[in-house]
């Protein structure tokens, strides 16, 4: 059966209420947005977010949206850029109870839903967990739903991420948990700047050799998604490739300071 | 009505009427792409045009590096936002590739290593409006950039500007590329905020 094709409807901008700011890192904040007509996403899309000044003047930008398709509201990773124009203002002046337009969600590529099963490979740099954090978290729900429906096991998942410091680590605490609750979740870390007393972690930015240690096999086919900065991105997904992963399977996604 | 977002003042850093709507100034060159950067050696690159057309036509490497090129001073505007004023690039325009064929196809797809394709009407892509570029700022294309060859439309969208290209493909038909199947706009003019479905 072909699909019925439906005409492109336009993505309207919305008007969104922070319903909570949170310091994620010194560098990140998170904001959860109330999005009234908010028609769903998929783990992995991202928003427009637009700034307008009194006299009219704007500004826009793109955030990955963190939180799981089945929770309540938008929740937004920010990192604040000292020469942005938009990310000191969402990271430092807006508070709870403003309004914030946005509309999305965006992009059909660099999503993942549960039934596009694994096993997942995912690897972060920094702000990058976004939109790899909407995949772990929708896989979490999901594994809840089908336990209760005492079902199969979910997709196994291997998130390597790279942080500067373990106070840089985004979800630090949520990740944690879900990896300490969920055997068929892997949580890795790589500390590249600075390591608490006592880390006996990586402590180096991603390489082939880490790489190589924590990939799953190519021959268990796993689907990889990638985000984090572009020098993050290109060497590990050449590595990847190196090592004889299909580059078919390989999504990549880029966060970097490129003005915001 | 108006909506305005509270304390919101703005670096006003880019008042250049060369600015698309929506768009901010990018010294750098940001790098996007969907997947891993293919890397083709040059001795098994070609370049073909083939579809809608009396007769295929293919290039190897060293066959197009030796048609007359032309050295393309533009603006670029990439969907995610940033724009960058006076780009400098090096390339084969797309009417040399299609002098000589005779087709009745009114649109095009390009296509490339890695597996992405865009489509485009065939009158944007000639009338000295788009060329196979292969050099940036006096430089080879560095691979993350679309080397060896990428196509160069620059008064679209810069994702219709196809990376790591390899051929065209002429169509009687439209058909929709890698980005415009997943949600981006099927055109991508800059200047009417052609982002996506529906803009």
């Amino acid at each position: 059966m072909a699909e019925v094709w439906r005409p492109p409807r336009r993505l309207v901008w919305r008007i969104g209420e922070v319903v909570e700011t949170r310091h994620a890192t010194p560098r990140t904040k998170s904001l959860l947005l109330d999005v009234p007509g908010w028609e769903g996403h998929k783990a992995g899309q991202h928003v427009d977010v637009r700034l307008t000044a009194e006299d009219g003047y704007q500004a826009q930008r793109s955030y990955s949206i963190a939180s799981a398709p089945e929770e309540r509201g938008v929740e937004l990773v920010v990192e604040r850029l000292d020469d942005g124009e938009v990310s000191p203002y969402l990271t430092d002046e807006l508070r709870t109870g403003d309004s914030l337009e946005l509309r999305g969600p965006i992009g059909g590529w660099f999503v993942w839903e549960a039934k596009d099963g694994g096993p997942l490979f995912l690897v972060a740099g920094g702000s990058g967990i976004a939109p790899l954090m909407a995949m772990i978290r929708h896989r979490a729900v999901m594994a809840m739903i089908r336990h209760r429906a005492a079902a199969g096991s979910e997709a196994p998942s291997r998130l390597l991420y790279s942080s500067r410091s373990r106070e840089d680590i985004i979800f630090a605490d949520e990740l944690d948990h879900l990896a300490a609750s969920d055997g068929s979740l892997e949580v890795v870390h790589t500390l590249t700047r600075s390591q608490p007393p006592g880390w006996t972690g990586y402590a180096r930015r991603i390489d082939d050799e880490m790489l190589a240690e924590v990939a799953p096999s190519p021959e268990q086919r796993p689907l990889v998604f990638v985000c984090g900065p572009t020098p993050l991105v290109e060497s590990v997904a050449t590595t990847l490739v190196g090592l004889g992963h299909d580059a078919g399977r390989i999504k990549t996604e880029r966060f970097g300071p490129t003005g915001g | 009505m108006s909506f305005f977002s509270r304390g919101f003042r703005g670096r006003r850093r880019q008042t250049d009427d060369r600015l698309p709507p929506g768009q901010y100034l990018v010294e750098g060159f940001p790098v996007l792409s969907a997947g891993p950067t293919p890397r083709t050696p040059l001795e098994e690159w070609d370049f073909s045009v083939g579809g809608e057309v009396d007769e295929p036509k293919r290039w190897t490497w060293d066959e197009f590096r030796a048609l007359p090129s032309e050295e393309i001073t533009r603006d670029i505007h990439c969907v995610t936002k940033w724009s960058k004023l006076s780009t400098r690039w090096e390339g084969v325009s797309v009417d040399t590739l299609l002098e000589g064929v005779q087709t009745a196809a009114e649109y095009m797809l390009a296509f490339c290593d890695g597996g992405y394709t865009t489509n485009l009407p065939l009158e944007d892509v000639t009338g000295g409006r788009a060329w196979i570029a292969y050099s940036f700022d006096g430089e080879p294309l560095q691979p993350e950039h679309g080397g060896p060859a990428r196509l160069l439309v620059p008064h679209l969208y810069f994702w219709k500007s196809a990376k790591w290209v390899r051929g065209l493909r002429l169509l009687t038909h439209d058909e929709p590329g890698f980005w415009e199947s997943l949600g981006y706009h099927n055109y991508g003019d800059p200047w009417r905020e052609q982002r996506y479905w529906g803009d």
